[in-house]
C-alpha cells in the first residue's frame, strides 16, 4: 500500500467516519474549503451524516444547505473554484448527477483545457451510489460516464482507511474529481483509520491479495465480493490475485499490467452495467499489451444490461458464484 | 416590432453626463466592437476564419455600459456571445482575434475558440457555449466575493431565451437566498436563435420575473447607452455594498443572424429596419454631437483609432502561429503525463 503521510494515531472508524474526519482535517488546515449541499448543515449532517459536527464547527457560511438545486450546487463550486476556493459539492445518489450532468463534464472537466491551463476548476463531487432498495433511480453505477470524459478524475474506494486517504488526496488535486462512495460500504465495515492527516495518491491501485494464477481486477463495493471470491478459489487450489483500483482515472495500468504479465489470467469485476462499462477498457488494454502472454482471453464480470431492479429476487450484481465460474473458466 | 420594443428616441440624457473622456471610451469601445464583429463576419463568409462566430451587433450600448462601469475587480461571467464584453472588461483585440483563428496567442492558445475566452487578470473570468450555465458559476464567484468580505461585483451577461433554461432558475434562487454581490445582466436581444421571444416567453418582461425571487429587477433600453449605464452602475455599486442581487433586463435587437453566417431572413424587415434606426454607435456618435459633448473631428480621430486597432488585431492573429501539436495533451488535467499514457 503506498501513501504519503500516515498519521501515527488511528482510531477503529466506518466510512461515513472516515470521510467525515478527512473533511474536519482538511477544513482546519484550509479555511478555503467549503462544502455545499443538501440538508448537510446541523442538525442533519448530510443524509448519510458525512458532514455531521462540521456546521458546529466551522459554521454555516462553510458547510451550506442548499436548496434541492444539483446545477447551482456544482455550478457555485465551480464559480467558488475560479474565485480561489475549494469547494466539496456533495450530490446525494449518484443518480441524480444526471441533472448537473452539465456543470461537471462541460464545466468542471472542460475549464482548465478550453482556457489553455489558465482556470482550472479544482472541485471535488462527493455523491453516493446505492443499494437497490430505494429502486432503479437510486443504484445506478455511472462511473463510465465520466471516465468518458477527459478532465476530471474518478474515485472509488472501498474500505474506511482509503476512504480517508482518497478524499483527502481529492480535496488536494489541482483537478476537479468525482469521488464515489458506496452506501454498502459507508457504515458496516469498521477498520483503524489514521485520525490526523492522511492522504492515498490518486491513480495508485492496492494489491489487497497476492496470488499467481489469475489476476482478479476490481474496485468499490465489488471488493469484498472479490476478496470472498478468492477465497473460494484458493480452497480449490487457484491463487487469485486481487487489485483494488481505488482510482479510475488515473487508472493505474502498471499495477494491473504487470500483475497480469505475471499470472496471464485476468477478470474484472464492476457493479457498473459490463456493456461498454469500465472492465470493456481495461480488458481491451490488457489484450494490446500482453496478447501473446494470456492463456486465455480476459473475462469481464459487470451487472447485467438492465436498469438495477427493485426485487430482491431479481438481481443482475456480480455475486460470488459468477467471479468463481468465471476464473474456473480460463483455467 | 414586438411590443416591449421601446421608444424610437436615440440615447436620451438619462442621469448625470459622465466626464468626456468617459463617453469618449464608451463611444470607442462600440464602434470597435462593431468594426471587429463586421470583420469577423466577412471573414467568415470569405472562408478564411473556421469559426462559429456569435455577432454582437445591436448589444454594443450595454457592452460600453458595462466598460464604463465595471474595474478589474468586479470579475465578467459571459456568453459565446461576448466580443463586447470581453473588449469592456479589458481584454486585448489581439487575444480575443487569435483565439478566433485558432492561434497560439489566442486567451486559451487556440484550445478554445471564440466561445471560450477568458482573461483572469482583467476579471474575464469564462465564457460558456452552454446557454444559462454561466449564471450558477457567477454564483459561486460571487459566493467567494462575498466569503473574501466583498466589496466586487460579479456580473454575468446571457441572452433572453437563457431566462427560459433551469440553471437560470436555480442561480437566481441561490443569489437571492444568500443575498449575494451578484448582477444578472440579461441582454435582451429578442431572438434564441430562429424563434422570437413571444414565442417562448408567456410574458416578455423578462425583469418581472424577478420579483418572484424577491430581487430588484430594471427594464431598461439597451440601446440608451446613457441610460443602461446608470442602471448597470446603481446595480454594481449595490452588489459593491453587499446589498444584494439585481436583475437587469436591457432590451435591444439583434441586428444581424444569430452567427457569423447564418441566414436571418426570417427575422421581419420592418423591425430589423427601425432596430437599424437605432444601431449604437451611430446614434451614440449623433448624440455626442449634437449634444456638443465632442466635436466631429475628435469622432474621427476615434473611429480612425478603432479601425487601425481592428486592423491590428487580425494582421496579429492572422500572423500568430497555430499551436504545436503537443498542446493536444497538455491542460487537459494538471499533470499530463497520465493522460500520455492513455492517449
Ligand atoms: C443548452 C443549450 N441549448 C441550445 C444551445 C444552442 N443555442 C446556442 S445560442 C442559442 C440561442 C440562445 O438565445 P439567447 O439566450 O437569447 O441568446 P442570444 O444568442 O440571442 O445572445 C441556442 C438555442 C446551446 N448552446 N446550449
Amino acid at each position: 500500500m503506498t501513501t504519503t503521510e500516515r498519521s501515527t494515531e488511528t482510531a477503529v472508524m466506518t466510512s461515513a467516519a472516515a470521510m467525515n474526519s478527512a473533511l474536519d482535517v482538511a477544513m482546519a488546515a484550509d479555511d478555503k474549503i467549503i462544502l455545499l449541499g443538501e440538508d448537510i448543515a446541523e442538525p442533519t449532517g448530510g443524509v448519510f451524516k458525512v458532514s455531521k459536527g462540521l456546521s458546529t464547527k466551522y459554521g454555516v457560511e462553510r458547510v451550506r444547505s442548499t436548496p434541492i438545486a444539483e446545477q447551482a450546487i456544482v455550478g457555485t463550486a465551480v464559480g467558488l473554484a475560479l474565485g480561489g476556493y475549494r469547494a466539496v459539492a456533495e450530490i446525494m445518489f449518484f443518480d441524480f448527477i444526471a441533472v448537473c450532468m452539465d456543470q461537471v463534464v462541460n464545466h468542471a472537466a472542460k475549464f482548465r483545457y478550453m482556457t489553455g491551463g489558465a482556470t482550472p476548476t479544482p472541485i471535488t463531487v462527493r455523491t453516493v451510489v446505492g443499494s437497490s432498495r430505494f429502486g432503479a433511480q437510486h443504484a445506478q453505477s455511472l462511473e463510465a460516464w465520466f471516465m468518458h470524459t477527459p478532465g476530471i478524475n474518478v474515485v472509488m474506494p472501498s474500505s474506511p482507511a482509503d476512504a480517508k486517504g482518497l478524499l483527502a488526496a481529492c480535496l488536494e488535486s489541482e483537478d476537479p474529481c468525482l469521488y464515489i462512495e458506496h452506501i454498502s460500504l459507508a457504515y458496516s465495515k469498521k477498520e483503524e483509520v489514521p485520525t490526523g492527516h492522511y492522504s492515498i495518491p490518486l491513480g495508485q491501485a492496492n494489491v489487497l491479495r497476492p496470488g499467481r494464477d489469475v489476476t482478479l481486477v476490481t474496485y468499490g463495493p465489488q471488493v469484498p465480493v472479490v476478496e470472498q471470491a478468492a477465497e473460494e478459489l484458493a480452497a480449490k487450489g487457484i491463487e487469485a490475485e486481487v487489485i483494488d483500483l481505488r482510482t479510475l482515472v488515473p487508472l493505474d495500468f502498471d499495477t494491473v499490467l504487470s500483475s497480469v504479465e505475471r499470472t496471464r489470467r485476468a477478470v474484472i469485476v464492476h457493479e457498473a452495467t459490463q456493456f461498454c462499462g469500465p472492465g470493456a477498457e481495461i480488458s481491451s488494454r490488457i489484450h494490446e499489451e500482453l496478447f501473446n502472454e494470456l492463456i486465455a482471453p480476459v473475462q469481464r464480470v459487470g451487472s447485467d444490461y438492465s436498469p438495477v431492479p427493485f426485487s430482491s429476487a431479481l438481481s443482475g450484481y456480480p455475486t460470488v458464484a459468477k467471479i468463481v465460474s468465471s476464473v474456473e473458466e480460463l483455467m | 416590432m414586438s411590443e416591449q420594443t421601446l421608444s424610437h428616441t436615440t440615447t436620451t440624457d438619462a442621469g448625470s453626463i459622465p466626464d468626456t473622456d468617459v463617453l469618449e471610451q464608451m463611444y470607442r469601445l462600440m464602434v470597435t466592437t462593431t468594426l471587429a464583429d463586421n470583420r469577423s463576419t466577412q471573414e467568415a463568409k470569405a472562408g478564411r476564419l473556421q469559426a462559429a462566430f456569435y455577432p454582437v451587433r445591436g448589444m454594443e450600448a450595454v457592452c460600453a455600459a458595462l466598460g464604463a462601469v465595471l474595474t478589474p475587480q468586479d470579475r465578467l461571467v459571459s456568453t459565446y456571445r461576448n466580443l463586447g464584453d470581453a473588449l469592456a472588461k479589458g481584454v486585448t483585440l489581439r487575444s480575443i482575434m487569435a483565439e478566433l483563428y485558432g492561434r497560439i496567442d489566442g486567451t486559451s492558445k487556440g484550445k478554445g475558440g471564440p466561445m471560450h475566452l477568458h482573461d483572469t487578470a482583467v476579471g474575464f473570468m469564462a465564457t460558456t457555449g452552454i446557454v444559462g450555465s454561466g449564471l450558477p458559476i457567477a454564483v459561486g464567484l460571487a459566493l467567494a466575493n462575498q466569503l473574501d468580505g466583498g466589496g466586487a461585483a460579479t456580473v454575468v451577461t446571457f441572452g433572453d431565451a437563457a431566462t427560459s433554461i433551469g440553471a437560470y432558475h436555480e442561480a437566481m434562487n441561490f443569489a437571492a437566498l444568500w443575498k449575494l454581490p451578484i448582477v444578472f445582466i440579461c441582454q435582451n436581444n429578442q431572438w434564441g436563435e430562429h424563434t422570437p421571444i413571444a414565442e417562448y416567453a408567456p410574458s416578455v418582461e423578462l425583469a418581472k420575473r424577478a420579483s418572484a425571487y424577491s430581487m430588484p429587477a430594471e427594464r431598461v433600453d439597451g440601446f440608451d447607452a446613457l441610460a443602461t449605464m446608470h442602471a448597470i452602475e446603481t446595480a454594481v455599486e449595490r452588489a459593491r455594498r453587499n446589498d444584494g442581487p439585481t436583475f437587469l433586463e436591457c432590451v435591444t435587437y439583434r441586428l444581424t443572424g444569430h452567427s457569423g453566417t447564418a441566414d436571418f431572413s426570417y427575422v421581419p424587415r420592418d423591425e430589423l429596419g427601425a432596430a437599424m434606426q437605432r444601431d449604437p454607435a451611430p446614434t451614440f456618435r449623433s448624440w455626442l454631437i449634437d449634444r456638443g459633448l465632442t466635436t466631429a473631428e475628435r469622432i474621427e480621430a476615434l473611429d480612425r483609432e478603432a479601425e487601425a486597432y481592428v486592423l491590428d488585431a487580425f494582421q496579429f492573429a492572422e500572423n500568430s502561429p497555430l499551436p504545436h501539436e503537443d498542446e493536444l495533451f497538455t491542460d487537459v488535467f494538471a499533470d499530463d503525463t497520465w493522460v500520455r499514457s492513455v492517449k
